[in-house]
């Protein structure tokens, strides 16, 4: 099956002249087809797009010029502006949008010979844990309970789409972006490497907007050395992102071999939270003892202030969007609803485009950027996330990386946690520290739970240390030895 | 601090979200749950802390002050939902 092997694989067998790209990407398609009607993971399906480029791959293999990514299928978020296709944030207000530019992390990708099979399913404006917040229905996880094989799972969230779809393998690996998580939950709840760079790493140009300063580019992939192929195609420096860092892009995929012999990992005891599962307390246990029998001491850290980590979140982030949403006005892209004055125009429109999930975080950060406000609750927000900055800095101080859980929970059931927004923002517990400080993290799949979904561990390195974080999560990865496998894919 | 539905219609206002008199209850409840919940970082000592605006740990750079792209109206007008010749058209400001 050409649609189970890794990038790694499908690599090595184009290059040996097994099979071509042409009939990779036909395999990809084909999978599609069956399954994307049912798991929603596709907003846009960019068939004959990918077979021109598979065409031209399989041209460019016979010239003998084989890049990182050539004749690899590839799912991009749709939050990436892809010159000439739709672009839709899963959102209304976008309209009929289609980018007259490429973003630059995707145009990285394109420069490395891959294959974009489609843009895929996102909460609205990447607002979200769950996808069910996308104004085109939600996504379904393709992993199924093992008691109740009925009962629909969401793949996680924002980046829902892009993680059902390498999970079914309708892709080899996926874009995603991360603000609080968008990356890593999905990433856990659906048995895949999911990895946030450090801030900078990655351009965010041509990225829909959302928080400027916590959205993160990165990778999905089945295994850790696809997810540092990826990266290390999708990072740049970029003179258009003044925040794109200028240092050099390290060889991620040889950083995967290091092995952890030496390394002081810390284990943050903030995290050990009232009420976590006794399975995923029992799997961060493995985790540890895993990467103890492989060489690496062991060393408890404090993290003081990481139970401030979702408020402070919630306070910057919608702030952040409200300021980047203000551009959706009905007058240069996207949606329009007349009104009788130009007022008007803009409410009418701004109603009518936007779901509840951003008008809510809209409106939460209209409010803490008000006069007589900003300083109760921005300002604040922004100290307490400097003492979150600090917190990292002084453990890493004292170790090389951090070993946590991902999430608080396996993969839930469409419609639960729906009633509360703080509920659903629990979510992100564990992952929005990394955002607060730009670190990078990685969310690696470790093992089941009783229900035989996939739980991942996460490991945080230090700011533009990805290369460690991949070395740790490599030896996880070798450890767990994670060999399940979804009960929805291509060719089942 | 609690948001009654009049501060409610402000920011709407000032987010230009068009909010019907219906809607402003129940929005009114969901927010404050939000805010109530925010609230717990008033615990925090932030005495003679600097605020961090971003994650990048790395000095901004400056660029020249040159242009270096444009010069393409069709392409930047390809997406207006109303346009007139070479401009975006809105709805009548000025009298």
């Amino acid at each position: 099956m050409l649609t189970e092997l890794t990038i790694a694989q499908a690599r090595a067998g184009l290059e040996a002249k097994q099979f071509n790209a042409q009939e990779l990407t036909e395999a990809h398609l084909f999978g599609i087809g069956a399954l994307n009607p049912r798991l929603n993971a596709f907003l846009t399906v960019t068939a004959e797009q990918a077979r021109n480029q598979a065409k031209a791959a399989d041209a460019a293999i016979a010239r003998g010029e084989m890049k990182a990514l050539t004749g690899i299928p590839l799912a991009i978020k749709d939050l990436f502006c892809t010159q000439g296709v739709r672009t839709t944030a899963a959102s209304h207000i976008l309209g009929p949008f289609v980018p007259p530019y490429e973003s630059t992390v995707t145009a990285n990708l394109l420069a490395d010979g891959a294959v974009f099979v489609g843009k895929t399913n996102l909460d609205e404006f990447a607002m979200g844990s769950s996808n069910m917040t996308s104004a085109f229905g939600p996504v379904e996880n393709p992993w199924k309970r093992r008691q109740d094989e009925s009962a629909v799972l969401v793949p996680g969230g924002s980046s829902g789409g892009s993680a059902a779809a390498v999970a079914a393998r309708l892709a080899m690996g996926a874009t995603g972006t991360d603000t609080g998580g968008s990356i890593r939950q999905p990433a856990s709840f659906c048995g895949l490497v999911g990895v946030k760079p450090s801030y900078g790493r990655c351009s965010r140009w041509g990225v829909v907007a959302f928080a400027s300063s916590l959205d993160h580019p990165g990778p999905f992939a089945r295994t850790v050395q696809d997810s540092a192929i990826l990266l290390g195609s999708m990072a740049s420096h970029d003179p258009k992102d003044s925040t794109s860092a200028d240092r050099p892009v390290p060889d991620y995929e040889a950083a995967c071999k290091r092995g952890v012999k030496g390394l002081r990992i810390g284990v943050p005891k903030e995290y050990r939270v009232d009420g976590m599962p006794a399975e995923i307390e029992a799997l961060w246990q493995q985790g540890i003892n895993w990467l103890r029998a492989a060489g690496a001491e062991i060393v408890d850290v404090s993290l003081p202030h990481t139970k401030y980590g979702l408020a402070t979140y919630y306070i910057v982030a919608p702030a952040e969007a409200s300021s980047n949403l203000a551009r959706y006005d009905g007058v240069r892209f996207g949606l329009r609803k007349d009104g009788a004055e130009l007022s008007d125009m803009y409410g009418n429109t701004r109603a009518a485009g936007f779901g509840a999930e951003v008008r809510r975080r809209i409106l939460i950060g209209t409010y803490v950027l008000s006069a007589g406000y900003y300083d109760a609750y921005y300002l604040r927000a922004q100290k307490v996330r400097a003492l979150i900055l600090r917190d990292f800095t002084d453990a890493f101080a004292n170790v090389d990386a951090l070993i946590t859980p991902t999430t608080p929970s396996a993969a839930f059931a469409q419609g639960e946690k729906m009633d509360d927004p703080i509920q659903m923002y629990l979510n992100d517990l564990f992952t929005v520290g990394a955002n607060l400080a730009g670190v990078p993290a990685i969310s690696v799949p470790a093992g089941l739970d009783s229900n035989g979904l996939p739980l991942g561990l996460q490991i945080m390195g230090k700011p533009f240390d990805e290369e460690t974080a991949f070395a740790v999560s490599a030896e996880i990865e070798r450890a767990a030895g994670f060999s399940a496998l979804p009960q929805l894919r291509a060719g089942v | 601090m609690a948001l009654d539905p009049t501060t409610i219609r402000r920011i709407a206002t000032l987010a230009r979200i068009r909010v019907e008199d219906d809607r402003l209850e129940t929005l009114s409840q969901e927010l404050n749950g939000i805010l109530g919940w925010i609230e717990q970082l008033n615990e925090v000592n932030v005495d003679g802390v600097e605020p961090l605006t971003g994650g990048a740990q790395m000095a901004m750079k400056m660029r020249d002050d040159a242009v270096n792209d444009g010069g393409y109206p069709d392409k930047i007008l390809a997406n207006a939902p109303d346009r007139n010749g070479a401009f975006f058209a809105v709805p009548k400001v000025v009298e």
